[in-house]
């Protein structure tokens, strides 16, 4: 019997995430989310620069719920990206690779990113 | 690429329940992957109940007191049953190990058992390992050596040098870590996965071996190596307790350091 018929065991669905795997895809999930939002950034400039009307309008969007949750979630992309970055820096010296150290800084990454948020939303 | 949904041949669907008998009183629930070729069907999860009272302590106990007393079409690997020969690896409560070395105690509620994820499944719970040994042997995973050997003693290394491979060569390739990884759930065709990068450092830092350039010249590789992306499933998953990815982090750095 070829591979090809042989059915393929279940993975994704099956497994128990790790929390450093949970942090990998979200490693991944933020550096889209920040790229996305450079493109948002980029639109404000062209918006500054063109004229007050479009500024305006920008303003106001920016401004309503939606706007406001997807500035948090840029915020909260930009400092989880970098705690992470941070990381993946000390891991490629070799170090950290214990799994006891690996699951806890995990959850300091995880902690960091929101009391960085939290403080840049509510300080700045 | 990256597949993330099983192909239609590979869904699972409800299977047969093996009630416990009568006299039964302390009893668990097992749900167990099953797939048989010849049928045409596609994978189901049968449901045994299982009197733990009456079985040894481990998984594997269990899966061979379903096969002795319940179902006998029940088909797994295993060997020594005391986690050095790798057989019994698969997919149990959502985490790679060896069913041998399990305690069901150790689990809450009803018991999950699948074989190792993202392989092509023989039957039930048996993966096709083919492809991971073929990567194995495509590390040359033996010493390679340009100097004739001293005439009168065995190649002798230190204490210190011989520390730097006890690790690494106490992996029993039961392929845990590799299929825990989800970069070789997609990529491995392409990339080695963790078992054998691990086995490939092994070599690396043996005192004795003289192909250290060649070795690295062949990890070098977008996939084959820099495929790890440092999930950290492989080490998280090891069932002896090794870390694949420290030895794929310590590759990449002989790499960076030959650069210059």
């Amino acid at each position: 019997m070829s591979n090809d018929e042989r059915p393929i065991s279940p993975h994704l669905t099956v497994y128990r995430w790790p929390i450093t795997m949970t942090l990998s895809i979200l490693h991944r999930m933020t550096g889209f989310a920040l790229s996305a939002g450079l493109v948002a950034f980029v639109v404000w400039l062209e918006a500054i620069a063109w004229d007050v009307i479009p500024y305006a309008t920008f303003y106001e969007v920016s401004h309503s719920a939606l706007g406001q949750i997807a500035l948090l979630g840029w915020l909260f992309s930009f400092f989880f990206h970098l705690c992470n970055g941070v990381r993946h820096l000390i891991w490629d010296s070799g170090r950290l690779f214990e799994k006891s150290q690996a699951i806890a800084s995990s959850w300091l990454i995880i902690i960091s990113a929101v009391v960085l948020t939290t403080c840049y939303w509510l300080l700045v | 690429m990256a597949e993330f949904r099983l192909p239609p041949n590979s869904r699972i669907t409800k299977g047969k329940h093996f009630s416990a008998v009568s006299s039964a009183k302390n009893v668990r629930r097992f749900m167990v992957y099953r797939h048989d070729p010849g049928s045409g069907e596609n994978p189901r999860m049968d449901t045994y109940e299982v009197d733990v009272d009456s079985c040894g302590p481990m998984v594997l106990d269990v899966l061979i007191k379903i096969k002795n007393e319940i179902d006998t079409t029940l088909t797994f690997r295993r060997s020594c049953r005391e986690g050095i020969c790798g057989s019994c690896a698969m997919n149990i409560d959502g985490r790679n190990t060896l069913a041998c070395t399990a305690p069901a105690d150790g689990i809450k509620g009803d018991v999950k058992i699948y074989p190792l994820p993202h392989m092509p499944v023989v039957k039930d719970l048996v993966p096709d390992l083919t492809n991971f040994y073929a990567q194995y042997a495509s590390i040359k995973p033996w010493l390679q050596t340009r100097t004739p050997a001293p005439p009168d003693q065995e190649r002798l290394q230190s204490k210190e040098d011989q520390e730097r491979i006890d690790e690494p060569a106490a992996c029993i390739l039961c392929a845990c870590c590799s299929t825990s990884c989800p970069s070789y759930w997609w990529n491995s065709d392409r990339f080695l996965g963790p078992a054998t990068l691990l086995a490939a450092y092994r070599w690396l830092v043996d005192s004795r071996d003289e192909a250290t350039g060649e070795r690295l010249d062949d990890l070098e590789d977008p996939f084959r190596l820099y495929r790890c992306h440092t999930i950290m499933n492989c080490t998280n998953t090891c069932p002896k307790g090794l870390n694949p990815a420290k030895a794929i982090a310590e590759t990449k750095k002989m790499l960076a350091e030959r650069r210059h």
